[in-house]
């Protein structure tokens, strides 16, 4: 439990530093840190391919995709990166406080945990349920990833156009 | 007929690229011909014309769960007319091939999605779908150029996360308080009054106020709207809008609300609210597009208050004033892109005159403007006849007097409006200016003629668009 615990909190210190830094190289690796704490969380509570799809796309690929991202911008001067932090923690230092302050209310609320969580039917097999009762929303996602690829060919096009 | 739906534009984005550069012009109008066929096909879904049997087989191998019904058919009709003529429009203003071989793409894209929000009964395929929808409509906004493109989209995919969020929230409180996600599951557990469940409508609510930007959620889409090139703003607030945030709320309201009383008092009161803020905003503005924005929010307000009435005449009055402000308000947009690409600007103060350089746009500026007024014998009066008679039914008299008083500053700030732009001395700056040209006309008129055939043969008309709607 106390291991637990510390991994929860762990992962909230991830998160905040991946939201609070002005690095975008910082905030990726907060990000993926966070994200792989989150799945030991759930490979802890017997979500193993939940824990295995966290791992991969989010700490994985995604991180990968934002590293090569940052990879590309330009870097700031000392100047612009001071001036940026002081308005970052302007704009966002109350941030730490509510998280704070959420936590301590939450472990004052006893509330009944009685929650049963109906699931569908089928086998219960994750990939039975995308592949046999999901399928639209494969297709549906299909469609998000075919309009992420349009995106960049006409966003970056247009960049270049304008950098020309 | 239902997968056909979804598959044809897919396949046909895929397609597309297969052609060589060359002919790329013709990308737009294969994409123009797909929605003319997907018009067609709601029309003559509503004849019960079309033999679905003969696609079984194939969308029981999909395994797509899908229903039509006529608030999709209503859907689909309105997303085939308003992307034929944000096409027409974009052939007129977009400057390179390329450019409009990439804007029918992603109308395509979209389309795909706002046809799976009409068809599925599930609330995740329902967020999925609206998705979908949002990330087609944010390329197409950033596609524009300058600072003004950049802020309008950054507001509108940031809003559209924020309002991921609440669904998303939402679907899990419905996972956890009733027998699944679909809309029949969330209407037991909240006809059996589970705290959680309501809990979860009102978060996916939130989340849909967001989409359709309804008042307090309103502050995204005149930035959005006005940022937006011309074509898109013709699609986006011709169906966009209206599909991903107000057709979700008239399904939910048909499907899984039911008349329940706190569902239906949230209806009212955000409805009423957003008609009032975004019509008194609308008069404030002296940008074309800008007013047409508060315009949407204002009308949007009026299909929301609509569906908190009686639940059957609620329905009905919803989707026809979703019908009559999607043709109307998409040609206003084509015509504000015909006066733009004569002065070079939308600033009403600095117009005059216009009536008699560009008789044609004029005219079919004022259909559209005293249609979303209300008056009579346009289709607007009909549909906002039926809004005021849904809410005298269910005893919100008061409700129903906001309707019609708030219609009167419609018809301000249209009259305005129309005062600024068209009447009056010609502004000699613009001696310059022309009739639109015939393409940017086309659409114009056919929406106009849309709206006057409906308002005078309204009884008809009512029966192919709402047959098994309500």
């Amino acid at each position: 439990m106390i291991w637990f615990t510390l991994l929860l909190v762990v992962l909230v210190l991830a998160a905040l530093w991946a939201s609070m830094t002005t690095t975008l190289l910082r905030a990726t690796l907060g990000l993926a840190l966070a994200s792989a704490l989150l799945s030991v969380v759930m490979f802890s509570m017997g979500a193993t391919l939940a824990a295995v799809l966290e791992l991969s796309v989010c700490a994985g690929l995604i991180s990968v995709v934002l590293v090569s991202v940052a990879s590309l911008t330009r870097p700031r001067s000392i100047q612009e990166e001071i001036a940026s932090r002081r308005s970052r923690l302007r704009r966002i230092w109350p941030l730490p406080l509510v998280l704070i302050a959420a936590g301590v209310a939450l472990s004052f609320v006893h509330a009944p945990v009685d929650i049963v969580l109906h699931l569908p039917k089928g086998d219960g097999d994750v990939r039975t349920l995308l592949w046999s009762m999901r399928q639209l929303d494969l297709f549906g996602q299909i469609l998000i990833l075919l309009a992420g690829a349009l995106g960049v060919l006409v966003l970056f096009r247009k960049e270049a156009k304008d950098g020309d | 007929m239902s997968a056909l739906l979804l598959l044809v534009p897919f396949v046909a984005v895929v397609l597309l690229y297969l052609l060589p550069k060359r002919a790329r012009a013709a990308g737009l109008w294969i994409a123009f011909g797909i929605l003319a066929l997907e018009a067609a096909a709601a029309v003559l879904d509503r004849f019960a014309t079309i033999d679905v049997g003969l696609l079984a087989p194939l969308e029981k191998l999909l395994g797509f769960h899908l229903t039509t019904d006529g608030l999709s058919g209503l859907l689909i009709l309105c997303t085939g007319l308003v992307g034929m003529a944000a096409l027409l429009v974009a052939r007129r203003t977009l400057e390179s091939v390329n450019e409009r071989f990439l804007f029918a793409n992603l109308v395509l894209v979209a389309v795909v999605g706002i046809n799976g929000i009409a068809m599925v009964r599930d609330l995740f395929s329902l967020y999925i779908f609206v998705e979908v929808t949002a990330v087609a409509t944010f390329i197409l906004i950033a596609a524009g150029r300058g600072d003004h493109v950049f802020e309008g989209a950054w507001k509108y995919i940031f809003l559209s996360v924020v309002a991921s969020v609440l669904m998303l929230t939402s679907l899990g409180f419905f996972l956890l308080s009733t027998d699944g996600i679909t809309l029949d599951a969330a209407r037991t557990g909240l006809a059996a009054n589970a705290p959680l469940a309501w809990i979860a409508m009102a978060l996916f609510l939130c989340g849909l106020f967001v989409k359709g930007a309804m008042v307090p959620f309103h502050g995204w889409l005149a930035d959005a709207y006005t940022a937006a090139p011309a074509p898109v703003s013709v699609f986006m607030a011709g169906i966009v809008t209206k599909a991903s945030g107000i057709f979700a709320l008239l399904r939910i309201a048909q499907s899984t609300l039911g008349g329940a009383t706190p569902g239906r008092e949230i209806l009212l009161v955000v409805g009423a609210v957003t008609i009032v803020v975004g019509a008194f905003l609308a008069l404030t503005q002296t940008n074309f597009k800008r007013m047409l924005a508060y315009s949407s929010i204002s009308q949007m307000g009026y299909i929301v208050l609509a569906l908190g009435g009686d639940l059957h005449l609620g329905i009905l009055a919803a989707g026809l004033h979703f019908f009559n402000h999607a043709i109307s308000k998409s040609q206003l947009f084509a015509n504000a892109a015909a006066i733009e690409r004569q002065l070079g600007t939308l600033d009403m103060d600095e117009m005059g005159g216009l009536g008699a350089r560009m008789p044609v746009t004029a005219g079919t500026t004022a259909v559209a403007s005293l249609s979303i007024a209300g008056l009579p014998p346009l289709a607007g009066f009909w549909s906002k006849l039926l809004i005021v008679l849904a809410l005298w039914n269910a005893k919100e008299y008061a409700f129903a007097a906001v309707a019609i008083l708030a219609s009167l500053v419609t018809l301000a700030y249209f009259l305005s409006l129309q005062r600024k732009v068209f009447f009056g001395k010609p502004v000699d700056k613009w001696s310059g200016a022309r009739e639109a040209s015939a393409g940017l006309l086309v659409p114009a008129v056919a929406l106009a003629l849309i709206t006057i055939a409906l308002g005078v043969g309204f009884p008809f008309a009512l029966r192919i668009l709402l047959g098994g709607g309500a």
